[in-house]
């Protein structure tokens, strides 16, 4: 061999060696960067958003829509775990993620993330308007500038504004279907922006080490234990009414004010009792109970609203309502 | 001479390439479905003015 040609195989190991390794994840662990469980709730809060539009829609634009919303939710997910790669494997709840276990590289999911986020507003601008469009377009960078890389290093009030961006799909819903947005969609918008301060507080709580590790100022790591039960309390309390509040303004029935309302001082009830429990399994459990009854509460409201636009759509509907109403 | 060297191809795990399998799977599926969905969407879209051309 010609010292030309050891020197060109010399260059061609480095060159093998520099190369970025090829791909380790699996298509489960892409499918994870989207938050799946998110996207779900996403996907529902949207075809809320879009049903009560009262305007007809082809059934398969209106799939699409929901399609390129939840892409796009996802990809503001993506988006978010390439940006806190690091602190997300200082915390044991998400230390098992994809980029931080090792399965995808960074630059990967920031490539994944920035081509759904542009395919997702391209589509739904295309199928829809660019109204719809601009307003997805707007939530990704709310999610992801302004809450990842902005509020959530920098305020203890992070999640309350940064809830905002989960708060607007049923919006983005109803702005695909009419090109615009009313007083009901607001409300849901309302529901969940004052639903996602308790709900992700009680599990702050519990992980409150977490964040303090990776120096997150959650309410709980920078107002203590006491001061965020209280305000977890305070935003259950106005979290009752303002779940009540698309029957209170006309656009849900009797039924839902009664449903919401009872499920609404369930919430507080449970909100107090963390309020009450300051130590231990207890405190743990109370905690745990809000959580994940939030949640259900959350679904329940919107199932309650979807039930609501959907029934009188069916023809035995009004057999229903002239036998039991 | 003209000895060109070709560059060695890296030697995956078998996890390794189970990962790429499903991965390759996976995106073909994705992009089936998207030509699909694309299709559907520009029929739906265009409607009834399909029919609405000079002839």
């Amino acid at each position: 061999m010609s010292l030309a040609s050891e020197h060109l195989v010399t260059e061609s190991c480095l060159a093998q060696e520099a190369r970025p390794l090829a791909s380790n994840g699996s298509a489960r662990d892409f499918y994870e960067l989207l938050k799946p469980r998110v996207m779900q709730l996403v996907i529902f809060t949207a075809l809320v958003g879009m049903l009560t539009a009262h305007q007809p829609i082809n059934p398969i634009i209106g799939f699409a829509s929901i399609l390129a919303i939840a892409i796009g939710a996802g990809a503001s997910g993506c988006l978010n775990m390439w940006y806190d790669a690091t602190i997300d494997g200082l915390m044991d709840r998400t230390s098992k993620r994809p980029i931080p276990s090792g399965a995808v590289a960074r630059g990967e999911a920031l490539a994944f993330g920035m081509t759904l986020s542009i395919g997702s507003v391209l589509f739904l601008g295309l199928i829809t308007n660019c109204y719809a469009a601009g307003f997805l377009a707007f939530t990704i960078f709310f999610y992801v500038v302004v809450y990842t890389m902005w509020l959530k290093h920098w305020t203890a009030q992070n999640i309350v504004i940064g809830g905002a961006a989960g708060a607007f799909p049923p919006m983005i819903g109803y702005m695909a279907v009419t090109g615009s947005f009313n007083i009901e969609t607001f409300l849901q918008f309302l529901i969940i922006f004052i639903w996602t301060p308790p709900h992700f507080w009680a599990l702050a709580l519990v992980k409150t080490k977490d964040y303090a590790r990776a120096g997150v100022p959650m309410l709980p790591v920078v107002a203590g234990g006491i001061e965020t039960r209280r305000q977890i309390l305070i935003y259950s309390a106005l979290l009752a009414p303002v779940g009540m509040s698309p029957a209170l303004f006309g656009y849900a029935s009797p039924f839902y004010l009664v449903f919401s309302g009872g499920f609404g001082l369930v919430m507080i009830w449970l909100a107090y009792d963390l309020s009450r429990k300051h130590e231990g399994d207890a405190a743990r459990k109370a905690a745990y109970r809000l959580f994940g009854t939030s949640i259900i509460y959350l679904f329940a409201l919107f199932a309650a609203l979807l039930v609501e636009e959907v029934v009188p759509m069916i023809p035995w509907a009004n057999l229903w309502g002239r036998v039991f109403l | 001479m003209n000895e060109q060297p070709y560059p060695t191809v890296a030697k995956l795990s078998p996890e390794a390439l189970q990962r790429q399998k499903s991965r390759s799977k996976a995106l073909g599926i994705v992009l089936g479905c998207l030509v699909l969905l694309f299709f559907i969407v520009t029929i739906a879209k265009l409607g009834g003015n399909v029919y609405n051309r000079a002839l």
